[in-house]
């Protein structure tokens, strides 16, 4: 397990963008979800990523985790490049490296919260065992149960040990609180936090929570598709210690 | 102007168009059997109806030796006999030219002022002139294979002698419709025709003037045919009459007979399969659509709409449906009807077709397609839609899995977590498995239905050719011989070897049963025409007494032990009682069987011949044939090899054609059914197969989800559906059985298989469209809500 000492992150970036464009074009209509977007984020580093409804942040991280591709612009995990991957690389790519926690949990319903680790364990390359992924989460003794016979943060948490079992470099989180209340979003916080401080997975979160950017070691805020700011957070929290 | 709601209900089948359209072809291939049997029945029927009505055909029939003509007189005064035709009819071979073999010709006397009954239709040319005793009408088919055409010579081995006849026309008889030759199990329209010549000619040639040997009836409306036959017998018996029947005994009749049993067996069987399959996947699709609707449901009942309506407008999307497959398969019926006449008009020759639509199978098929469709939607849309406008807003609840036995047993496979979802996506739905389950298992059950008919036919094959007639050639004596006739027919040119053959016609009694038929002998040793049963087994004919065909033995209510009285139909008409030894199962045949020694034993006189079976050297079949046509001995004869080669070729053209409709009827009901599941599937868990992607699975990975689910589903239907299939082929092997034919049922293991792949095939195919979709997957779109 590498602790890593909360100033020093290696030299080199997990990904590094260089003006990432993105454009949706329906019929005659042009959307810029992103205009020329260029960051990077060391290995082992959380980000937690602001900003308003629209300001681009869920495409951004979804061109990350190889879910989508920019329109222009480049965008690179480690030394390989994702600009001109195709399908099929993208797909092994997401694969290996990259844990994802969404809002809206997207467990599969008939199979239980062990299943559910146990689906990205069996193709992975050097997981964990699906039962330390929940125990890790404080989810152990409701291994057996199904989706449907959880709460919505304990799902959540299900998430988490799914993303964080097959060990990934990076871990994607997309508003996971956001359908959840705050003690139970507290919880979610602990166990994303704990998987990032043990594990040292780089990890980039959105919320909308401002208050949750205390727990990152930098917030970066995007409006209207441009980061208007990208900074370290000095004094760091604990996910107990947050006030809401 | 068009109501918002009938809008939307355009809008909903434009959306579901596809599994809409593939419900409506399910539906139509249903209807289009029942439409289209029905209409080739009526039409059969009434062509059948108006040609024996304008012909006269007779209702009794007679064939005897020979009897003075004033008999006639009579027979005209037996109760209930109409009308009497009196004639003379033999066997001739007809030296065709360009053809090596003499062609087997029935004769057929033409009185000289006209016939009263079976009046023969001309065609082309005239009838021959009473006096001109060199002058024939032929059989328009048989004239027509070898263009004989009016004013053609042919030359003609009658009554033992040689003569050279003119062509002086074309006929078709309502006798012949179906002609088949002595010994032919098919029509054969180069080797087999029907020559009518003035009856002094004939009667001159077989030195039967003021004679007749064969006597047909019409009778009066309420006459009783049977009665009427054994008053015939009664009077004939003297004349050696060899059995009076009814048209049901008629051979070309008979034919016919079992043909459309045979597609009215087909239109009752087939068609409530595809019924059922579509009002279950009406069921499945609308139960479907009204669960993705359910919040508009909620919203048009909060606007005031009525329950009713509602329903209504839900089930019109069904109706709407069940329209489009009648539509379909009533055009479809009316081109399979046209079809299948057209190939009937190849084997059953009419001057005319009576083309005639059957109103009341459109009206019942109509009926049935909306009553599937009501069926089928009528449950699924009225309980979804009495839900209260406020719980039908809300989404429905979600899918709950619990863990069961099952799981425990699951855990301890160690399947794929794919699998293990593939699993409990069937028990979740079990209902909709079944469906699945059973309308793959229906098409499998179909399709074997359908080859088992080409096994059946195979397996008549294979015992007729392969195991009883190994001989190339059989010649029928025109006078049973003693058996110095082999020894003639050994030093005939290139016959390597020959063997007696004794058939003699006869009246099987068993007290009130009682049945025509023949008693056949057979020689010990024989190894060319023996005796087998229809899986092509020899049967050993033990030293004494009968062995009979399951089929006859039935009729006649005997079995091995009981005694049957055999009063033999040609010399030495005898009364004999003989034992049954033995039943063996043969499907077509109405003969008794016994061994030659114990025969003439019993005729206390020495073995005779009534026809010769050769073996032959292929290479002098020239100089062979050569000599044939000029043996007078002999009557007929039988080219076992062409007969062979006809019924090879009869079953492979037909086999392509029936094959490719039959599988594209069949894997319909796979397709529609898979189809409109993995739709289904797909639509319900577009969501899970998404997140699947975005974990890192591959598309084929995630396809595995849906095509295994449906391939697993598939492979189980499998065996369900051959068993139904046999289930199937022995209610149509039962409805298609009459008196004189009955199918073998045999289903070989290639029609398993055969059925096995074609639904297997379809199902992957049709898994396979959605599963393109299923790759097109937007994974972002997907992750932003729930549907
Ligand atoms: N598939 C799409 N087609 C067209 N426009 C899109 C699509 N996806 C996103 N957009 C647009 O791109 C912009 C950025 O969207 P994005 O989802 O990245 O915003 P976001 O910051 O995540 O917002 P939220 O906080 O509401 O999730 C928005 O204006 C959105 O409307
Ligand atoms: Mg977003």
């Amino acid at each position: 397990m590498i602790l890593q000492p909360e100033a020093s992150f290696p030299a080199r970036p997990v990904f590094r963008t260089e003006g990432v464009t993105r454009v949706y074009r329906t019929g005659a209509v042009e959307v810029r979800a992103l205009r020329g977007i260029d960051l990077s984020l060391r290995e082992g580093e959380m980000v937690v990523l602001l900003g308003a409804s629209g300001s681009g942040k869920s495409t951004l991280l979804n061109i990350l985790g190889g879910l989508d591709r920019p329109t222009e612009g480049r965008v690179f995990f480690r030394d390989t490049e994702l600009t001109h991957a195709t399908e099929a690389e993208l797909t092994a790519y997401r694969r290996a490296h990259v844990g994802f926690v969404f809002q809206f949990y997207n467990l599969v319903p008939s199979l239980t919260a062990r299943e559910n680790v146990a689906l990205v364990t069996e193709i992975a390359a050097r997981p964990m065992p699906p039962e330390e992924a929940l125990e890790r989460v404080g989810l152990g003794p409701r291994m057996n149960h199904f989706p449907a016979e959880l709460s919505g943060g304990e799902q959540q948490r299900v998430a988490i040990a799914r993303a964080i079992a097959k060990r990934p470099d990076v871990l994607l989180c997309d508003e996971p609180t956001g359908a959840l209340d705050i003690a139970t979003g507290a919880q979610v916080l602990e166990a994303l936090h704990s998987v990032n401080r043990d594990l040292g997975t780089a990890t980039v979160l959105i919320t909308h929570n401002a208050v949750i950017q205390r727990i990152a070691h930098r917030v970066v805020v995007l409006a209207d598709g441009r980061i208007v700011r990208d900074e370290p957070v000095t004094d760091r929290l604990q996910p107990a210690e947050l006030t809401w | 102007m068009v109501r918002a709601l009938d809008r939307k209900l355009l809008r909903d089948l434009r959306r579901i168009w596809a599994q809409a359209l593939a419900i409506a072809l399910v539906l139509g291939c249903g209807i289009m059997v029942l439409v289209g049997a029905q209409a080739t029945l009526r039409t059969l029927d009434g062509t059948l109806a108006a040609y024996y009505d304008r012909t006269r055909f007779a209702e009794v029939f007679s064939t005897l030796k020979r009897a003075p003509r004033g008999v006639l007189d009579d027979v005209a005064l037996i109760d209930g006999v109409a009308q009497v035709e009196g004639r003379i009819a033999t066997l001739a071979l007809v030296q065709v030219p360009g053809m090596a073999v003499p062609a087997t010709g029935q004769v057929i006397s033409h009185a000289s002022e006209g016939a009263v009954l079976n009046l023969p239709v001309l065609r082309r040319g005239r009838m021959p002139l009473p006096d001109r005793l060199d002058e024939v009408a032929l059989s328009e088919p048989f004239a027509e294979a070898h263009g004989l055409i009016p004013g053609t010579q042919l030359r003609v081995i009658l009554g033992g002698q040689s003569r050279e006849l003119t062509v002086t026309g074309w006929v078709l008889s309502p006798e012949f419709v179906y002609a088949l030759g002595p010994g032919s199990v098919m029509p054969d329209d180069r080797r087999f025709g029907i020559l009518f010549m003035p009856e002094p000619a004939v009667a001159a040639a077989m030195d039967m003037t003021g004679a007749v040997n064969q006597i047909s009836l019409r009778l009066m409306r309420e006459a009783d045919p049977r009665a009427v036959a054994i008053a015939l017998d009664r009077l004939l018996a003297p004349y050696g009459g060899t059995g009076a029947h009814d048209r049901e005994r008629q051979q070309s009749h008979a034919f016919m007979t079992s043909e459309m049993h045979q597609l009215s067996a087909m239109s009752t069987y087939a068609p409530p399969v595809f019924l059922l399959v579509s009002a279950f996947l009406v069921n499945m699709v609308l139960g479907r659509l009204i669960a993705l609707e359910r919040p508009q449901i909620g919203l048009l009942k909060a606007v005031g709409y009525s329950t009713r309506e509602i329903a209504w407008h839900y089930l019109k999307l069904a109706l709407l449906i069940g329209a489009i497959g009648i539509a379909a398969g009533w055009a479809a019926g009316f081109w399979m009807a046209d079809a299948m006449i057209d190939l009937y008009a190849e084997y059953f020759r009419f001057p005319f077709v009576r083309r005639a639509a059957n109103p009341s199978a459109l009206v019942t098929s109509a009926a049935l397609g909306l009553g599937v469709a009501v069926l089928g939607g009528g449950r699924t849309v009225w309980q979804s839609v009495r839900l209260p406008a406020a719980e039908a807003m809300r989404p429905p609840a979600p899918a709950s899995f619990s863990r069961g036995v099952l799981d425990r047993a699951l855990d301890r496979l160690a399947l794929r977590q794919t699998s293990v979802m593939i699993l409990r996506s069937i028990l979740r739905w079990p209902g909709r498995a079944a469906i699945t389950l059973f309308g793959v298992s229906a098409s499998v059950a179909v399709l074997v239905m359908s080859y088992f008919m080409f096994d059946s036919a195979q397996l008549l094959g294979a015992s007729v050719f392969g195991a009883a007639n190994r001989q190339d050639l059989t010649l029928a004596l025109s006078e049973p011989e003693g058996e110095e006739a082999l020894l003639a027919a050994r030093s005939l040119p290139g016959v390597v070897k020959v063997e007696p053959g004794y058939a003699i016609p006869a009246r099987l009694v068993n007290g009130a049963a009682e049945r025509l038929g023949a008693v056949q002998a057979h020689w010990e040793g024989a190894t060319l025409a023996r005796l087998v049963d229809d899986h092509g087994a020899e049967v050993a004919l033990p030293p004494h007494g009968l062995v009979l065909p399951e089929m006859l033995a039935r009729a006649l209510d005997v079995g091995p032990g009981s005694w049957l009285e055999v009063e033999l139909l040609a010399p030495p008409r005898e009364t004999l009682r003989l034992p049954v030894t033995a039943v063996f199962a043969q499907g077509m045949g109405q003969e008794a069987h016994i061994a030659a020694p114990a025969l003439f034993a019993a005729l206390r006189s020495v073995p005779q011949v009534s026809q010769l079976h050769l073996s032959l050297d292929a290479a002098q079949r020239g100089a062979l044939d050569a000599r044939l046509g000029s043996l007078p001995a002999v009557a007929g004869l039988i080219d076992w090899v062409e007969v062979e080669r006809q019924f090879q070729t009869l079953l492979r053209e037909n086999l392509l054609t029936m094959v490719t409709i039959y599988t594209a009827i069949g894997m319909m009901i796979a397709v529609g059914v898979i189809y409109n599941a993995a739709q289904i599937l797909l639509s319900e868990r577009s969501y899970e197969l998404a997140t699947l992607r975005v974990l890192g699975f591959s598309r084929r990975e995630v396809a595995y989800v849906l095509v295994g689910e449906m391939m697993m589903l598939t492979f189980v239907a499998i065996p369900l559906g051959w068993l139904a299939g046999t289930w199937l082929a022995q209610g149509l092997v039962h409805a298609v059985s009459s008196d004189i034919i009955q199918l073998p049922l045999a289903i070989t293991r290639r029609t398993y298989a055969l059925a096995g792949i074609a639904a297997a095939v379809a199902a992957f195919g049709s898994v396979q469209v959605v599963r393109r979709r299923l790759d097109r997957i937007d994974l972002v779109s997907a992750l932003k809500s729930r549907e």
